[in-house]
């Protein structure tokens, strides 16, 4: 009955040695929405970009309306009528709505905002979208901001829409609304796609499902033909043995008591919503869920770079039994309160390491103040550059090469290596091992338990449920900025953790439902 | 009365040379408004002066009718300002250098090149060049002997490079360049393409500043000498102008009668104002441009803020 | 169809960024690009002028080792055009475009030349030399600070503003002028007191000593002091500096405090040394010309002796050529400014690679 809208036949993607899609074949129909559903990194914004001109496959093949085509950038897309809402947007801030949407367009009309922007109202009010034509993008809150970007795609007369993850920044509210739009647009006739690892989204929104994992296509399902449970399980897959050495934590102690956190971004979005838990000496706490849900400000609030609207951050000193209050500090004074936090950010070469810089100097970042000499003491830094090189096998030709040529694995080690060097109390380590080869990621396992067992309070935020449940004693899932659960790592389902982190909406989706009627 | 009068004579000059920062402050804007901050502009408008010197030279004694003459000698200063729009494009666009650095180069080259044209340049007879550029005004016994064909064409220029920006989809696209190249890229506008292109017309616009100042305001040779400084002042123009041009046009009438008024203010004698107070006058239009700068930056409005990209160098893998 | 398409989007070659290249390789492309230059200077005079390249050549080299006075001559701009390049290196390593070192320099000259003028004579030499220091380089560091403090607290643009303060401290000057000058001529003449001793009976070994001594200095003060090193990261990047505890707003005024000082340094030698005087013509572009110093020697102080060395030799050569084919005294900006355009040309070569593409990807 329906047609094939677009169809990818054996498309496979590497970028340098990592295959981010193998050998995947999918299709979409007409008048249909398809969700792509899978974890971070399981390739499927690479599979979209491909339709959208962003990448182009190393092999296989795209067919639109049952031809074969060529897409090569974003400008043959559109050709196609293939338009992608990506998730971060592509906008330019001073000027209208109206103007970004009609930027590039040029269909040999005469250039007047006037009657763009009546022809972007007749869009709206064919799909239902809320927008002023007239408003400048920078006094737009994120949701308008997507809207803008949806209808210049709509604009450019595409049929196909390929939606990026577009509920990651919408509140339950906003996502309802999009979603009815969606189901407009569906019902007009076009093809809509969303990128999406959010099952109740995938539930209550598509036709049918397609699942992803480590770069392959693993099934098409018809949605009304499946659940939650099944999904969670083609998403997640079986269990992966992966035998990392675990030791039972030795005498834990209170190190770390956060309790009741609020933190409001700059987009006015709260990003963290009533964080309480506890960290103890001589375990390491896992941090789950899907990127974005506050993780990282999460750990910046802890290491005095984000600011709170409320909470509590207390550190408990194992030396004088006593509470420091760390709420509000600055890196500086969390330090000279005697608090020694470590800390190895997410972003390695913008924020914890300077990359044009060589090895040793990015060795003094964290310690250079010390001494009262107005000058830099670079040979204990030199020393420990070397020791690193050697314990950790930092491949680099020597201590005076700018980290920035080393590869993604060396950086890590060099980072890590700092940041443990300090001695640390408590550890905190934002996907330490995200694009490292297996063994310097087991490396970085072997480093973080080491410091566990020497009574150190770490905390490990991963994205990969299976190392998660091997490496850490207690594991918190956040979600949305909440914590939904604390669960313990050596009893955890993968199933369990993989619904803590996407399902909860659910909840939330009812309620503003509930609220709208 | 001879105060006022004084005054009146005083703002009729001022006005004429206010032109010279008309042109160079618009063809800076257009720069700027594709991302690109060219601090050459003091060099690209000595260029365009010698340039038109040169062909006017070449000229003015081959019989040719003196308006074509006018219009040739535009053109020569234009083409030749453009060319050092396209130097300066290549080094920033397509070998990605510094824009402070190339500019300063350009300017240091400009001043040479022009200072080196000139002195070979003996055969012009200014006084008659000047009634030539003065067209049609040029034997009236009024006011209006100040304004030759240049004062429109700058007025022109100005409104049409307004319109362009703000109700052309060209305009649109240039715009998008300077705040954002990537966005642009992305919707398959050219951006180097762009860049180019408006690079050269803006260092051509701005080029016809240094013609017109020594041609048609200065009317002697010695006049290029003042070139270089009026060049700067042009680009504090786009600044306070907030990089709009019909602003631009009050700004420049204003910068003119600043730049004057330390020359004219204390020789009317009935003012008491001291012929110190000369330099404190003229650096007024500079000072006038810090407050301006220090106010938008603290206010923060979106609108008023320089393109977000100016200065830096666009390259698409680092996307 | 297809196959046409594919042509469109498969350019000729393309251009990614070089992670490192050995030293020996970027030098010889600077040197290349310097002598390519040279070259094409040399074809236009023979084209332009009708004259021999060789003399042009010849003539390059007289105007710096001519003679024992052009010697002389030529470290001594030297030392002033290094003194004022090391000056805005600070700022520049924090990546703030400070070109506002003209307007620095100059109001530190004043200050230096106010000294002068109205103690000359009533104050022992030896304080009055030391006032003129200190108020030069409280005056640089005050006209330093205006922009410095503007980015730290609304991140106003730093390059405009320093740009125009260069101005007013022109017309400071030129207003300080009327007013010393009684019948207004605006031109001072040599002041008598407040000038700097002759070592070993030379007016410029005092001064070349002072500026490499500042130079070295400021090496030292860059790469191996603790403020050299918090410059270094505000400059890479203002995330990490916050990760690690740096007050990112104090560091900015602080550098430009040193900027702006060093720049009055640089006025107070050329007036209490060179000038014994001013006017507004006292730096006369050495202020931008630091710039291209410091950017060309990679904001490494110890490199500069290269690169002004470089600039000064080309500007004295190019005005012996001009003397010797009696050509304008502009000649040396148009020299400079060709080879400039080519330094800062080849820069691209050494930054990107350029790929060829083959008609396949081969891997």
């Amino acid at each position: 009955m329906a047609e094939k809208a677009v169809e990818l036949v054996n498309i496979t993607k590497k970028f340098g040695s990592i295959i981010a899609n193998n050998n995947v074949s999918l299709e979409v129909m007409k008048g249909e929405i398809l969700a792509v559903l899978g974890e971070n990194g399981c390739g499927k914004t690479t599979l979209m970009n491909m339709i959208a001109g962003i990448y182009f496959p190393d092999s296989g093949r795209i067919f639109v309306d049952g031809k074969e085509v060529v897409i090569r950038s974003p400008k043959d897309a559109f050709k196609y009528k293939i338009g992608m809402i990506h998730q971060h947007f592509k906008l330019v801030d001073v000027f209208t709505a109206g103007e970004n949407i009609v930027l590039g367009v040029n269909d040999g009309t005469k250039y007047n905002m006037k009657n763009i922007n009546s022809r972007i109202m007749q869009i709206a009010s064919r799909y239902g979208f809320n927008i002023d034509p007239q408003k400048k993008i920078h006094e737009m809150s994120v949701s308008e901001k997507q809207t803008v970007e949806i209808i210049k795609v709509l604009y450019r007369g595409a049929d196909i829409l390929i939606l990026d993850e577009p509920t990651a920044v919408l509140t339950p509210q906003e996502t309802q609304k999009l979603f009815e739009i969606l189901r407009r647009m569906r019902d007009d006739g076009k093809s809509i796609i969303i990128i999406t690892h959010k099952l109740h989204e995938v539930l209550s929104i598509s036709d049918r499902v397609a699942v992803l994992r480590k770069g392959e296509h693993i099934a098409t399902v018809r949605t009304s033909e499946t659940n939650e449970a099944e999904l969670t399980e083609m998403m997640v897959g079986k269990k992966v043995d992966l035998n990392i050495k675990r030791s039972e934590p030795k005498d834990p102690k209170l190190r770390l008591h956060i309790s009741n956190l609020n933190s409001t971004n700059d987009e006015g979005i709260l990003v963290l919503k009533n964080v309480s838990f506890d960290a103890y000496s001589g375990e390491i706490l896992g941090i789950a869920g899907i990127a974005g849900s506050g993780q990282r400000e999460l750990l910046e609030a802890i290491a005095g770079l984000e600011h709170l609207d409320s909470g509590e951050i207390t550190y408990h000193d194992p030396k004088t039994d006593k509470d420091v209050n760390l709420r509000d500090k600055t890196p500086l004074q969390i330090r000279d309160l005697g608090v020694r936090l470590s800390f190895v950010p997410e972003d390695r070469l913008g924020m914890g390491l300077v990359g044009n810089m060589n090895i040793t100097d990015n060795m003094m970042l964290r310690s250079y103040r010390r001494g009262k000499s107005a000058f830099l003491d670079r040979k204990k830094p030199k020393e420990l550059a070397e020791k690193i090189i050697k314990d950790l096998e930092v491949v680099t030709p020597g201590t005076a090469t700018p980290v920035r040529r080393l590869s993604g694995g060396n950086v890590q080690k060099v980072l890590v290596g700092r940041e443990i060097a300090a001695a640390p109390s408590v550890l905190m380590a934002a996907y330490p091992v995200r694009g490292l080869d297996i063994n310097s990621s087991y490396m970085i396992y072997n480093l973080l338990t080491k410091q566990k067992e020497a009574g150190v309070a770490v905390i490990f935020v991963g994205e990969d449920l299976d190392v998660l449940i091997e490496l850490c004693d207690r594991i918190l899932v956040i979600n949305g900025g909440k914590v939904t659960g604390i669960v313990d790592g050596r009893t955890a389902k993968k199933e369990e953790i993989g619904l803590l982190m996407t399902k909860t909406d659910k909840i939330e989706n009812e309620e503003a439902t509930d609220d709208a009627e | 009365m001879t105060v006022l009068l004084k005054i009146l004579d005083y703002l009729l000059s001022a006005v004429p040379l206010g032109m010279t920062f008309l042109y160079g402050s618009v063809g800076e804007i257009l720069i700027e408004k594709v991302g690109h901050l060219n601090l050459g502009i003091p060099g690209v408008m000595c260029v365009g002066a010698a340039s038109g010197c040169a062909a006017l030279q070449a000229m003015y004694e081959s019989g040719i009718p003196s308006a074509l003459i006018v219009i040739f000698s535009i053109l020569a200063a234009f083409a030749g300002a453009a060319m050092m729009g396209a130097v300066y494009s290549l080094l920033t666009v397509t070998l990605k250098a510094n824009q402070n650095v190339t500019g300063l180069a350009m300017t240091t080259f400009g001043v040479g090149m022009m200072k080196f044209v000139m002195s070979k340049l003996t055969n012009i007879r200014y006084l008659y060049a000047l009634k030539l550029f003065r067209f049609p005004f040029a034997e009236s016994d009024n006011s209006l002997k100040y304004c030759g064909v240049m004062v429109f064409l700058a007025v022109i220029i100005a409104v049409v490079a307004s319109f362009i920006l703000n109700r052309t989809r060209t305009g649109l696209y240039i715009k998008a360049i300077g705040e954002n190249p990537a966005t642009a890229d992305a919707v398959g506008i050219n951006v180097n393409g762009y860049k180019y292109a408006v690079t050269c017309i803006g260092c051509g616009i701005s080029g016809l500043g240094g013609l017109f100042y020594i041609m048609d305001y200065a009317g002697s040779q010695e006049a290029y000498l003042s070139i270089e400084g009026l060049g700067w002042l042009s680009i504090a123009l786009v600044i306070f102008a907030l990089w709009k041009p019909i602003v631009s046009i009050f700004g420049s009438a204003l910068f003119g009668a600043l730049y004057v008024a330390g020359s004219y203010i204390p020789g009317i004698r009935e003012l008491k104002v001291s012929m110190a107070a000369t330099p404190l006058l003229k650096m007024l239009p500079y000072v006038v441009t810090i407050i301006v700068l220090i106010i938008i930056s603290a206010r923060n409005k979106k609108e008023n803020q320089p393109p977000q990209s100016l200065g830096m160098t666009y390259f698409r893998e680092e996307r | 169809m297809q196959n046409k398409e594919e042509k469109v989007h498969e350019p000729l070659f393309h251009v990614s960024k070089r992670s490192s290249m050995p030293l020996w390789e970027s030098t010889a492309i600077r040197v290349a690009s310097i002598l390519l230059a040279l070259l094409l200077c040399g074809l236009l005079v023979a084209l332009f002028l009708g004259k021999n390249p060789a003399d042009f050549y010849v003539s390059l080299f007289k105007g710096s080792f001519g003679s024992q006075r052009k010697i002389w001559k030529l470290l001594k701009d030297i030392a002033v055009l290094l003194c004022i390049s090391v000056a805005v290196t600070p700022a520049f390593r924090m990546k703030f475009w400070n070109i506002g070192a003209e307007g620095q320099t100059l109001v530190g000259a004043l200050a230096s030349a106010a000294c002068m003028y109205y103690l000359g004579g009533k104050i022992p030499e030896a304080a009055l030399i030391a006032l003129m220091f200190v108020s030069s380089v409280l005056a640089g560091a005050v006209w330093g600070l205006f922009p410095a403090v503007c980015k730290a607290l609304w991140n106003t643009n730093e390059t405009l503003f320093t740009l125009m303060m260069n101005y007013v401290a022109t017309f400071f000057v030129a207003f300080c002028l009327i007013k010393w000058t009684p019948d207004g001529s605006s031109s001072l003449g040599i002041l008598e007191h407040g000038h700097l001793p002759r070592l070993f009976g030379n007016e410029y070994i005092l001064l070349i000593i002072v500026v490499v001594l500042l130079t070295v200095g400021m090496y030292i003060y860059l790469d191996y002091s603790k403020h050299g090193y918090e410059i270094s990261v505000v400059g890479e990047s203002n995330r990490t500096a916050c990760y690690i505890g740096i007050d990112v707003k104090k560091v900015i005024i602080r550098t430009m405090l040193v900027s702006g000082a060093v720049c009055g340094l640089a006025g107070f030698l050329i007036v209490g040394a060179l000038d014994h005087s001013i006017t507004t013509e006292t730096v006369g572009g050495l202020g931008f010309t630091a710039i291209m110093v410091s950017w060309l020697a990679k904001f490494n102080p110890l490199l500069m002796f290269v690169t002004s060395f470089l600039i000064v030799f080309l500007n004295q050569g190019a005005s012996q050529v001009s003397q010797s084919f009696n050509i304008s005294n502009a000649f040396p900006n148009v020299v400079v400014g060709i080879i400039l355009f080519f330094i800062i040309g080849c820069e691209f070569f050494i930054n990107y690679k350029i790929n060829f593409r083959s008609r396949k990807e081969v891997k």
